[in-house]
């Protein structure tokens, strides 16, 4: 069942990205055969499967609850690659507004 | 010095024996690697700074008895995926393009730990999706065996830059087969190990349930040696596990598979395979008959579902983990208005289309009233896939299956058509929803194109495919016959 240009948009929107008038058309053809083609798991029979998000069972790794600190090269290096800055802060837009 | 066709065992005893230093290889490779990029273009970018001031340190240590290890000095090529310091990783993606990492990737920390040095990063399709290296921001690679063919992908560049010579071995990443289908349209070796055995930290996640880093080589040997370097347990990964002492590899290879009992999937063998890629990987079969295994039928009944489930889990982790790439803590930033209109022009403008179809699939799956019909549904089935692995290995060592469907096709054949690209992956993503070691290694030629077989194995049971690898390599007169035609 192909999506609706309506649904596409939907999808863009909670995805936060932005499409152009020519990508919106290709993409709803792509994009519902895709989901066409993984339909095809409705006809497995799943009843008293246990779902499996992991293929290496593990369960619970800790540490201890300590705070490890950051190389200053490294803290440097990551403020060096903010997109805006203003010394060692971080630029962005007003979130509420 | 020549570079094509040299080993990593060749280049650790030379490095012994005096016959070159570190400073001789990073310049041979160096130059060769960045001959290459304006034609095949393995690399993004060649380090050869970098990468000559960390030979002379290598071969100083050397010369004062102070060697770190037998990797000390030996040049390693790395996927744009993975961190290495102070250089681009860009994923292969615009919305990276002038991103420098801060730190090192685990693998890599180990492997500058040891001695050895980064020559350059790698081309890929971008953040790793893709099957071909097209979907690169920066151009596609060239298959050595045939310019005008794709290498494969996602690892592409890695590939090939063990394929043409202009590295010894490569580190990749695979998600559902990103390293296993080049080296197998490239005729060298791949190696997925098993999820948790190599740290993922530095690796940029594409399906963080899926990824796992991997050596790529021209031999099976060298594969071994490799990845003893880089497995282990890492307190930044908390999903890597310490290797329990019957998990290590020995050190050195079995030569016989006498009394081994292989498995070919009777659902492998069905249709939708090239006629010569069969045929290759049905010899390779009989050869190791010869050689003393023992060929068993097995069942795996819901591998025909493996790659829709693949191709619903992988984008759901996709569309989580690349949602931090929104223009606002690193990576290209479109302003707008808004903050959302920010995320969405830099997100729009920074991903190529195969990312933001697979974004978009992966929201969609997890949206409110499709999560059972998708997700959930996918992570069922994914137990019964993993269940047939395991009711398969209480009668077999290993599984042996055709790598990929066909053998490289050319540039542009298939790059508008997501779907047809998505079925390359068919006899790989089960690997990685089981959480599986696999093994490619060449096994023949078809229309003059190198055709891989692949060997699965038990979890944590690389030494078994390894051996089994070793020894058909060894009989079939070692790696000879797969170094790709001199290019002009």
């Amino acid at each position: 069942m192909p999506l609706l240009p309506a649904e596409v948009e939907r999808i863009a929107e909670l995805s936060r990205l932005e499409l152009s008038d020519d990508e919106r058309d290709s993409f709803r053809v792509q994009l519902s055969s895709i989901l066409d083609y993984v339909g095809q798991l409705s006809e497995v029979d799943i009843s008293e499967v246990e779902p499996m998000s992991h293929s290496v069972p593990l369960l619970n790794v800790l540490r201890d609850d300590v705070a490890v600190g950051c190389p200053e090269g490294v803290r440097q290096a990551v403020i060096d690659a903010f997109p805006e800055r203003d010394e060692d802060l971080l630029k962005v837009k007003a979130v509420f507004s | 010095m020549q570079t094509r066709g040299n080993t990593l065992r060749k280049i650790i005893d030379g490095l012994e024996a005096g016959d070159w230093s570190a400073r001789e290889l990073v310049t041979a490779y160096a130059a060769r690697a960045k001959d290459g990029q304006k034609g095949t273009h393995a690399f993004v970018d060649v380090h050869e700074e970098s990468a000559l001031a960390a030979a002379e340190e290598s071969d100083r240590r050397r010369a004062g008895g102070e060697s770190r290890s037998r990797f000390d000095g030996v040049p390693i090529a790395v996927k744009d995926n993975l961190m290495v310091a102070g250089h681009r990783a860009t994923a292969g993606s615009a919305i990276l393009k002038d991103y420098v990492a801060p730190y090192d990737a685990t693998v890599v920390d180990r492997l500058k730990r040891a001695g050895g040095i980064v020559i350059g990063k790698t081309n890929m399709d971008e953040f790793a999706m893709g099957s071909s290296t097209e979907t690169s921001f920066f151009g596609p690679s060239r298959n050595p065996w045939d310019t005008e063919r794709v290498p494969g992908g996602s690892s592409g560049g890695s590939v090939v830059a063990v394929a043409e010579g202009s590295a010894p071995a490569a580190l990749g990443s695979d998600t559902g087969g990103s390293v296993r289908q080049p080296a197998a349209l490239c005729g060298v070796v791949g190696l997925k190990p098993t999820y948790g055995r190599v740290s993922r930290y530095g690796l940029m996640a594409t399906a963080s349930s899926l990824d796992q880093i991997g050596p790529i080589t021209r031999t099976v040997e060298d594969a071994a040696l490799l990845l003893r370097e880089i497995e282990g347990r890492d307190s930044n990964d908390s999903t890597s596990l310490e290797i329990k002492n019957e998990w290590r590899l020995p050190d050195s290879l079995p030569t016989s598979v006498r009394g081994l009992r292989i498995g070919l999937p009777k659902e492998y063998f069905v249709s939708g395979m090239e006629p010569g890629v069969e045929a290759a990987v049905r010899a390779a079969a009989d050869r190791l008959a010869e050689l003393g295994a023992e060929l068993k039928e097995v069942e795996l009944p819901h591998s025909k579902y493996a790659l829709a489930v693949y191709y619903v889990l992988m984008p759901c982790e996709v569309s989580a983990n690349l949602a931090r790439f929104d223009g606002i803590r690193y990576g290209r930033r479109e302003p707008a208005e808004t903050l959302e209109g920010t995320y969405r022009r830099s997100r729009g403008s920074g991903f190529g289309r195969e990312v933001r179809r697979r974004i978009m699939i992966g929201t969609y799956a997890l949206s409110s009233g499709y999560y059972d019909a998708y997700y959930l549904r996918a992570m069922k089935v994914r137990r019964l896939i993993a269940n047939d692995f395991a009711r398969a290995f209480s009668d077999v060592d290993c599984i042996l299956t055709p790598t990929t469907p066909t053998v490289a096709w050319k540039l542009g054949e298939m790059s508008d058509d997501p779907l047809s690209m998505y079925l390359q992956d068919i006899y790989t993503v089960s690997v990685n929803v089981a959480g599986l070691p696999a093994i490619t290694f060449p096994c023949g030629l078809s229309e003059g194109l190198p055709v891989g077989v692949q060997l699965i194995g038990r979890q944590f049971d690389e030494k078994t495919i390894l051996g089994a690898a070793h020894a058909y390599e060894t009989a079939d007169g070692g790696f000879g016959r797969y170094l790709p035609p001199e290019v002009a």
